[in-house]
């Protein structure tokens, strides 16, 4: 596959993972390249004498980084991915090897002096040991803490919350309480193999009835009895524009008190009034109002005014 | 006889003592505490506590799909927040072996170098407050402020920006952003850096403070997985840039300033001239930027634009799947590392063919700066401890992730 990404490009040495696999013998289990990089799987027992070989032999001066990867279904669950890197060769390599809970694996202080943190890590996070690393503490979680926070069965909310108490007057430590369910999202398409029940799915599985319900008679349907024609009559009172015959609606009240406009200065002519038809006098009237309930309007709108005040 | 029982100071006798470094200490540029082994005021054994900034930021990764991931490594390293989203998103694209526009590779390696002159101004600033100058750090604090204003017009936030997407970048910049960083690398960068560092790199004081302070030599540099301002100050031109290059690095021409005396001054010194180098290339990156598209047009990775959503059912529909599935990574397993301003910042990338990351291990620079701590001042003075510290670049955001 053509190379179209525009990562890190460091030097590709032809044949090195036959160079390679060749020089660590028996110690290897496999070698594989892909994405262009180099991972080379070696025993557990082994790991240190072999990162030793490519230090030493194959200049890949720098330990990077130890990562640990935690694969639950597998029989040794844990890997320890090892990055070198060759400031010479300009290349990088991984070596990785697998372990479990009670296997530990030789540590590579004695080559590297930094591997003591990242080994320290590993163990954290993950709970591997690390047989021969003297100072294998916990390093990035609490005091005190308990279990392997990265493991994939270790809950992402972890299990205690700590708060300060204003009664003890120190950081307490408590069980975690949720005030929400975590929302885990399952991106998994229905179509593609997704494993699990949809809300009402359940009733997809239940077996067909034998003898389906048959009603005899109409009382066995639970219907009432049939409409006659009362139920043809009018109820409602019908919408007001209707019954009036086509006088139109009130306008609804103010929901506040609006003092009557000043009158426009100068020269130019209401709006309202412009827009009035000429033949209807032109009122005293200020605002919009509509010809037949002009007059009911004014009264209308000095009843809230009269409830603000009674309050 | 009076006079001679009276004791003086050669006849005391100290027993080494132990102190607490932090965990809240104003030089400690950040949480971090450190045990510190005394003998009358020197430095006899380091042990320092990391982990009080530990948010489980790789735990949380494994739970969010690739894109709602990448936001978290701006909270990492909060003083170079691009330069982190950088390694992950070439380690995305590595997996899916996307490849990116000419534009938008200019545009991140654009950014990324402004976010390097963005850093090493904090970084410049604090260690010489650390070692007792105030004046520099207000000034380089003002160009500063100016970077964190064009990072506000390129993406909208002033730290956490986000902007690097897989495939690409997440909008096109203004041409009057462009120019305008441009007249600033022309005209203010050089002006008040220049009068900010002629206060300090000949200063008495700072060089008293700095120089044959934590002396690491070439081969301890290499052993304890230096990289960075702390390999090159050894003597070692070393520059992921330069010898890994990523994106558009390889087009570009500038130098590695190395050390000679690898202490604490030659650090510092690495550092500011860094910035000019950075200077150099954001002039290149402004000079050489094509026109075209700012992000893959391959829409099973970098999403449609707004406009073509309204007209484009297929758009539409790229859309809603990306931002709610996410786009599938081919599984597979890669460590990708760039050229942060601190160091190697690394990303190991483990992938089972989902959406989500199996395995997201983030290689923090500091880690195994940190670590050398013990070593590198062995033997100094208690206040020297500050300068080595500042001369590390440390943000906890990212030691302890």
């Amino acid at each position: 596959m053509a190379t179209l990404h525009s990562a890190p490009r460091f030097t590709r040495i032809d044949g090195l993972k036959g160079m390679l696999s060749a020089a660590l013998g028996d110690h290897l289990v496999e070698a594989h390249e892909e994405h262009g990089e180099l991972l080379l799987t070696v025993h557990r027992a082994s790991i240190a004498e072999a990162l030793k070989l490519l230090r030493d032999n194959h200049d890949y001066q720098q330990l990077m980084e130890i990562a640990g990867v935690d694969y639950p279904s597998r029989a040794e669950r844990f890997e320890v991915v090892y990055m070198l890197l060759s400031l010479t060769k300009n290349s990088r390599i991984m070596v990785k090897c697998s372990a479990s809970e009670d296997t530990p694996v030789p540590t590579v202080t004695t080559l590297w002096p930094n591997a003591g943190w990242l080994e320290r890590e590993v163990f954290d996070m993950y709970g591997v040991l690390f047989d021969g690393n003297t100072d294998l503490r916990r390093i990035l979680t609490d005091y005190g803490f308990e279990g392997h926070p990265f493991r994939k069965d270790f809950p992402l909310t972890g299990y205690v919350e700590l708060r300060y108490s204003e009664d003890e007057k120190r950081v307490v430590y408590e069980p975690v309480e949720l005030a929400q369910d975590l929302r885990q999202f399952d991106f998994m398409s229905p179509w593609e193999g997704a494993d699990y029940v949809l809300p009402g799915d359940e009733k997809a599985d239940t077996p067909p009835v034998n003898d389906p319900k048959t009603t005899e008679k109409p009382s066995d349907t639970g219907a009432g009895k049939a409409t006659d024609k009362k139920a043809a009559e009018k109820v409602s009172a019908g919408a007001p524009a209707e019954e009036d015959g086509g006088e139109d609606a009130p306008a609804p009240e103010p929901t506040e008190d609006q003092p009557a406009r000043a009158k426009r200065q100068g020269k130019t002519t209401d709006t309202a009034k412009a827009t009035e038809p000429k033949k209807k006098a032109p009122a005293k009237k200020k605002a919009a109002a509509k010809k037949p309930a002009g007059k009911k309007a004014p009264a209308k709108r000095k009843a809230p005014a009269k409830k603000k005040d009674d309050k | 006889m009076q006079i001679e029982e009276s004791p003086t100071t050669g006849d005391e006798t100290i027993t080494n003592y132990t102190i607490n470094f932090g965990p809240q200490h104003p030089a400690a540029h950040g949480v971090l505490r450190m045990v510190m082994e005394l003998d009358g005021e020197i430095i006899e054994r380091i042990d320092p506590h990391v982990g009080l900034l530990h948010r489980g930021t790789e735990k949380l990764i494994e739970h969010k799909t690739y894109l709602q991931a990448l936001p978290y490594f701006d909270r990492l390293d909060y003083c170079s927040p691009l330069a982190q989203e950088y390694s992950y998103v070439l380690a995305i694209e590595k997996l899916l072996n996307v490849e990116v526009p000419e534009r938008a590779q200019y545009i991140r390696v654009l950014f990324a170098e402004l976010t390097r002159i963005c850093n090493h101004m904090l970084n410049i600033g604090a260690h010489v407050m650390d070692v007792g100058a105030m004046t520099p750090n207000l000034w380089v604090f003002e160009l500063r402020e100016d970077c964190m204003n064009f990072f506000e017009r390129m993406s909208g936030a002033r730290m956490h920006h986000a902007y690097l997407r897989p495939g690409g970048v997440h909008q096109d910049v203004p041409e009057k952003l462009l120019v305008d960083i441009g007249e600033w690398i022309d005209t203010r960068l050089p002006e008040l850096f220049g009068d900010a560092m002629s206060l300090v790199l000949d200063n008495r004081i700072f060089k008293q403070r700095n120089v044959d302070i934590a002396v690491v030599s070439k081969d301890d540099a290499v052993a304890w997985g230096f990289s960075g301002p702390m390999i090159r100050a050894a003597g070692i031109p070393w520059d992921l840039r330069k010898s890994q290059p990523y994106d558009v690095y390889d087009r570009m021409e500038f130098d590695i300033p190395v050390g000679t005396n690898s202490d604490c001054y030659d650090r510092f010194v690495v550092r500011v001239k860094e910035v000019y180098e950075s200077a150099k290339i954001i002039k290149q990156c402004l000079r050489d930027m094509p026109t075209g598209p700012i992000a893959s047009t391959d829409r099973k990775v970098s999403p449609p634009k707004r406009a073509e959503m309204k007209q484009s059912m297929e758009a539409l529909i790229h859309h809603f799947k990306l931002y709610t599935e996410g786009f599938h990574v081919p599984a597979g397993e890669v460590y990708v590392a760039t050229e942060s301003p601190k160091g190697e910042f690394g990303v190991y990338l483990v992938s089972d063919g989902s959406n989500k990351p199996y395995r997201c291990k983030i290689r923090p620079t500091a880690f195994s700066h940190l670590q050398a701590m013990d070593f590198m001042s062995k033997g100094h003075m208690l206040p020297d401890a500050t300068a080595i510290l500042g001369a590390i670049d440390v943000v906890f955001g990212e030691c302890d992730r």
